[in-house]
């Protein structure tokens, strides 16, 4: 316990220093740096040895003293937060370098706050000081989300983010006061027998105040505002972990509310097939490569959801292996999620340093000029596309594995196919997304002048990604090793009486998966060889590209981020309902002709917009009132003061 | 397990000659004499043996891809079975590795397609990207359903199992069911006539002639040698799930999964000879059909 | 004969789809007359015969169904002129999905009402549902007079079926009632569709909406 009191210090007192000098570019990324490996080292200590210490820290507040536990589940998410923390980190201190040094202070400030309350959140084991950290980490993560005040957008995206975090905050205090009492709001003392509308009412809480933060369909509309107008490493930080800081939220409830129903899992298969169809189909058809990523952590987040329902439904229906593989891959994909989708938002951070723009029919070629930028990105790419050897595959296969055995269950069979036939949509669309964010991106040639100016990276930048795609591939082969250090989180959430030593034979195919990712390498570098041994003697000669004759083809001939995904949105169109303005070409000899596309959220458009606008008349409604005159507020005051005398005598 | 070897064998050396069994069928019903049975061997040992000429628009992705996609599915293959004749290799969970293998080599031909920067490459690898996202989902939902029948899900043991679970034609509805939702996907997957001609490459209406239309020389052979593993792969699958007959003897079952293959190589050879290509429009319907013939299966496997 | 009898079902299950799918009001004629035929043949499979005199009622039933009153469609079809339904209300792939979902609600509903002899004859009633469901859809979603002459004759055949499902020795109460009514609905539907052709050169209902003042 003492190794993340240490790392949470280091935080708070650099957050204190970076806020108050110029010099925090070099000591905010150093002190997020070594406390992130810190909680790194303590989570896996936790892991491995099984242990949950728990302090409580001597600090005398009006609610009591704050208690911290490492336990499994905790530790998990501790280390998904030092490690991309510190990688992120890294990153920023380059990708940063060039703005003022107070602004650049001021950022790690609010950065170390971020990092120190969402190890704080997952760390607290009381339900005030949970919903104060909470708050702390929606706060500062709000100050990181306007960092670039002054361009168009950013503020209003900050708002937008803000009072959907506190909505759901609302929830959750609502949540925590029912399961408290006045006298403690520790975890240990919450029952939920006691509370009217019982543990059901609870759960439906939970899932609407912690979705709000993980961004589940419809309370998403936030997420790909927010997160694409951060600095980079920031969007990678919420994208690949505070979002899964609503995950553990949802994991620690299920772990006090005792044995779930089977209806939790199906609400959540629900929730999460319409969160990851949503997800994917709308980040297929964004062209700024920022907003597709965030779109695409909504639909990650929906597949984890799945497989936690997925889980809910096997411990409900005493199916321990539906059980464990569901809550495995859940798990499993959270800590995957958060190594591939930061290791792509760095990528897209890198890609805009470079070109300034971040919209994909503005770039192309990238390859060439920013190789290693290139190269880490296509790994991120495969890897959210779930292929082989890489990490995805292996939480998307425990997810679908989960769903081949709930097949078995028998009332619970129709959740198998659901799930499998969205699985097998949401993947078969990601790699159409993903190919085409690598493609119009990175391959080709450049479609702007700026694209063809690019640079690689800084080495801090590199060196972040690099590593993360490193940890990708890693994860993808050491899948056996990782499900066995998170089965101890696991257990958590199981019945007690599903013993530790019985799962760990359910994952027998595990290895198997590890060597065929090896085979892969290996037969790719083999067959490599091959091909550098047929080629050696011949000629190797470069020319155009061949376009069927045409001898003078352009970059602007080449397909577009929206002619590419064309055939499929003409499939969902009902659903993306995409504004076209095009210009058509006129008359024997065309000059000029355009055509924009832009696909606005569904559920902005349709949900949240009429309720807002309807608040707005309602507001309106009232503005009669406000006149602007003295009198007028005094006529308003007396008239008040009158009836309740009069309510008060009647 | 030995047989599994030779079939694994057997599937690097044949795989050629279904695209051979194809084009002479189509010959026939041409009423022409068509190419000899061996000529993809001979037109990739011709490939094999040629200079290379490259775009200067493309970079590594572009020569490491053919690499790749050959890896995976030369992956694919170690785990796929044969009629009764269980894979070389096989575990629970085996078919995801083989759906997602082939997801790879997709992945790789449409990056390598959109790196020359060509419009038609652009368009095949948009077309290919839509129609294998469809096709993906009844692959594994008619899995799903001999699954479910089956309560495992390795291909291998499908085929044993589906036999003791009493899957077999024509008792049960969920094996025609399956082929047809398995038969429409080989056509989709490997670019077969419904959906894509596998004749031309010069018109804008192409999908995976046109992806592959700046490779050459060494990459091409690679490319045009795991296309014809893949057809070999999921011909084999879907023989492995309608095979009506099993017989005790391990040669038996070989031989016949064998003949099965040649079978649905006549098969696609006279569907290619009777059909037109659908419009482009209207792809997407078959393989959405598909799909609903396979979650028919599994609603019948459920009951 | 069970297996023979689920691969029937299925088949009825699939020519809805076959209805959903295409666009082709020849082929949506020659699939609904199929379906007519599969479903008389379903009795003739099931655990326990009809009387003869029954089956006799069936036979004749089946063959209005599957030959006289497609041969009536048809003969409206070659004097409008009409071979193609070409802007359906609904396009045919979101057709299909949405006849996917109609399986699944139809499943489902099919839950609470199950049959007593259990086996193959569970999914007799979802099926039965599926097919009503159809029709309704096709009423609904198509805008020309005959498909939806069509989506009435496919409910007919649901309704058939349901008849048959749960009373298999009095079926014709439920099916000479009904018979009647459809008979009397393709004289009207045709003899409108003939008149509105002449009158307006085409068979779009939609467009009298234009009418409605």
């Amino acid at each position: 316990m003492v190794l993340p009191l240490i790392g949470l210090i280091v935080l708070l007192a650099s957050a204190v220093v970076c806020g108050l000098s110029k010099r925090g570019d070099v000591l905010g990324p150093c002190a997020a740096t070594i406390a992130g490996a810190l909680a790194v080292f303590a989570g896996g200590q936790s892991l491995l040895t099984g242990a949950s210490p728990t302090i409580t820290l001597p600090i005398p507040l009006p609610f009591g003293a704050p208690r911290l536990e490492i336990d499994p589940l905790t530790a998990w998410f501790v280390i998904v937060i030092g490690m991309i923390g510190a990688m992120a980190a890294v990153y920023g201190h380059s990708y940063l370098s060039n703005q003022p040094r107070r602004t650049i202070s001021l950022s790690w400030c609010w950065y170390n706050l971020l990092l120190a309350a969402m190890l704080l959140v997952v760390l607290a084991r009381d339900g005030f000081f949970f919903l104060v950290f909470w708050e702390v980490m929606s706060l500062s993560s709000f100050f990181l989300v306007v960092h670039d005040h002054e361009k168009c957008g950013v503020v209003r995206a900050g708002w937008t983010y803000l009072i959907a975090t506190h909505l759901g905050t609302a929830f959750l205090l609502v949540m925590f006061m029912l399961l408290g009492s006045p006298d403690s709001m520790d975890f240990v003392h919450f029952n939920p027998a006691v509370v009217p509308g019982g543990a059901s009412l609870i759960f439906a809480l939970a899932l609407v105040g912690f979705g709000t933060k993980a961004g589940l369909v419809p309370l998403h509309v936030w997420l790909p505002e927010a997160h694409p107008v951060a600095p980079s490493h920031v969007s990678a930080l919420m994208s690949g972990v505070m979002v899964k800081i609503g995950i553990y939220g949802l994991l620690r409830v299920l772990t006090f509310l005792g044995p779930p129903p089977s209806g939790w899992g199906w609400v959540m298969i629900f929730i999460g097939v319409v969160t990851g169809l949503t997800g994917v189909i709308f980040a297929l058809v964004q062209h700024d490569l920022k907003r597709l990523l965030a779109y695409s952590t909504v639909e990650n987040i929906g597949i984890i959801v799945l497989a936690l329902g997925l889980g809910v439904l096997g411990i409900a229906a005493g199916n321990i292996v539906v059980a464990t593989m569901g809550i495995c891959a859940a798990l499993l994909h959270t800590l995957n999620h958060a190594l591939f989708k930061s290791l792509l938002f760095l990528g897209a951070g890198a890609v805009l340093h470079a070109a300034g723009t971040g919209r994909m029919d503005r770039l192309g070629g990238m390859l060439r000029y920013m190789p290693y930028t290139g190269a880490a990105f296509l790994v991120g790419a495969a890897a959210i596309s779930a292929l082989p050897p890489l990490n995805g595959f292996v939480s998307e296969f425990l997810v679908y594995a989960a769903a081949f055995h709930v097949m078995s269950v028998g009332a619970s069979a129709w959740s198998g196919l659901i799930a499998v036939a969205a699985m097998a949509l949401i993947g078969g669309l990601a790699v159409a997304c993903f190919t085409k964010a690598f493609g119009i991106i990175f391959l080709g040639s450049p479609r702007s002048k700026t694209a063809s100016q690019a640079r690689e990276a800084p080495a801090g930048m590199r060196t972040a990604m690099i590593l993360l795609a490193l940890l990708c591939l890693g994860a993808g082969l050491g899948g056996p090793w990782l499900v066995g250090l998170v089965m101890p989180a696991i257990s958590q959430l199981l019945p007690v009486s599903m013993s530790l030593n019985e799962l760990q034979g359910i994952f027998h195919m595990l290895p198997w998966i590890s060597y065929a990712g090896l085979g892969l390498l290996i037969g790719t570098a083999l067959l490599l060889g091959l091909r550098a041994v047929l080629l050696r003697g011949r000629e190797i000669r470069s020319g155009e590209t061949w376009d069927c004759g045409y001898a003078a083809p352009s970059p602007r001939m080449q397909y577009s981020a929206a002619s590419f995904v064309q055939p499929i949105g003409s499939m969902f169109a009902g659903l993306m309902r995409t504004r076209r303005r095009l210009q058509a070409p006129q008359g024997l000899f065309p000059t000029a002709a355009r055509l924009e596309t832009e696909t606005p959220d569904f559920f902005v458009q349709s949900c949240f917009a009429p309720i807002v606008r309807g608040l707005a008349r309602l507001a309106a409604a009232f503005r009669d009132l406000q006149q602007g005159r003295t009198h007028l507020c005094i006529l308003y005051i007396v008239a008040t003061l009158l009836l309740m005398l009069i309510w008060h005598l009647g | 397990m030995r047989w599994g070897l030779l079939h694994v064998l057997f599937a690097l050396v044949s795989a050629p000659l279904l695209a051979g069994v194809i084009n002479r069928t189509k010959a026939f019903f041409g009423g022409r004499h068509g190419p000899s049975f061996f000529q993809l061997y001979y037109d990739i040992f011709k490939l094999l043996r040629k200079d290379a000429v490259y775009s200067r628009t493309t970079s590594w992705i572009f020569r490491t891809a053919p690499p790749i996609e050959l890896a995976a599915v030369l992956l694919a293959l170690l785990f796929t079975p044969l009629g009764s004749t269980a894979a070389w290799l096989c575990f629970q969970g085996d078919l995801l590795l083989v759906v997602y293998a082939l997801g790879l080599m997709r992945f790789m031909i449409i990056s390598a397609a959109l790196d020359t920067g060509s419009a038609f490459e652009g368009m095949g690898a948009s077309r290919e990207a839509q129609l294998s996202a469809l096709a993906e989902v009844a692959l594994l939902v008619a899995l799903l359903a001999v699954a479910a029948f089956t309560k495992s899900f390795s291909l291998s043991a499908f085929a044993a199992q589906a036999w003791a679970a009493g899957l077999v034609w024509p008792a049960n509805a969920i094996l025609p069911l399956v082929s047809a939702a398995l038969l429409v996907v080989l056509l989709a997957e490997n670019a077969r006539l419904p959906f894509d001609d596998p004749n031309t490459h010069l018109e804008l209406t192409m999908i995976h002639e046109a992806m592959i239309l700046d490779h050459c020389g060494v990459d091409l052979a690679f490319i045009e040698y795991g296309s014809a593993l893949k057809m070999w792969i999921l011909s084999a699958i879907l023989v492995s799930m309608a095979l009506p007959l099993r017989a005790s003897s391990s040669l038996l079952n070989f031989a016949t999964g064998l003949g099965a293959m040649v079978i649905v190589a006549l098969l696609v050879g006279y569907i290619e000879s009777v059909m037109a290509r659908l419009r482009l429009i209207r792809t997407p319907q078959l393989l959405v059909t598909a799909g609903v013939l396979s979650f028919l299966a599994v609603m019948v496997a459920m009951r | 004969m069970q297996a023979l009898k689920e691969i029937l079902i299925v088949l009825l299950i699939l020519l809805n789809f076959r209805l959903l799918g295409t666009s082709r009001l020849g082929a949506c004629v020659q699939t609904v007359a199929l379906q007519a035929l599969v479903i008389g043949l379903l009795p003739l499979l099931g655990p326990n015969l009809p009387t003869p005199w029954i089956m006799a009622m069936m036979a004749a039933a089946t063959l209005v169904k599957s030959v006289v009153l497609p041969g009536l469609v048809r003969r409206a079809l070659r004097e409008t002129g009409v071979v193609r339904e070409l802007e359906p209300l609904m396009g045919y792939t979101l057709s299909i999905l949405t006849g996917t979902g109609l399986l699944v609600l139809s499943h489902l509903a099919g839950r609470k009402l199950q049959l007593p002899t259990g086996g193959v004859d569970q999914l007799l009633v979802p099926v039965t549902l599926f097919t009503m469901l159809c029709g309704l859809f096709l009423i609904i979603a198509r805008r020309k007079a005959i498909t939806q002459v069509l989506g009435f004759l496919v409910l007919e055949n649901g309704i058939y079926l349901f008849g048959i499902a749960f009373a298999v020795h009095e079926p014709w109460l439920v099916q000479t009632g009904v018979l009647l009514d459809v008979l009397a609905a393709v004289f009207v539907m045709g003899i409108t569709i003939h008149q509105i052709n002449r009158e307006f050169d085409h068979i779009d209902t939609d467009r009298f909406s234009t009418f409605k003042d």
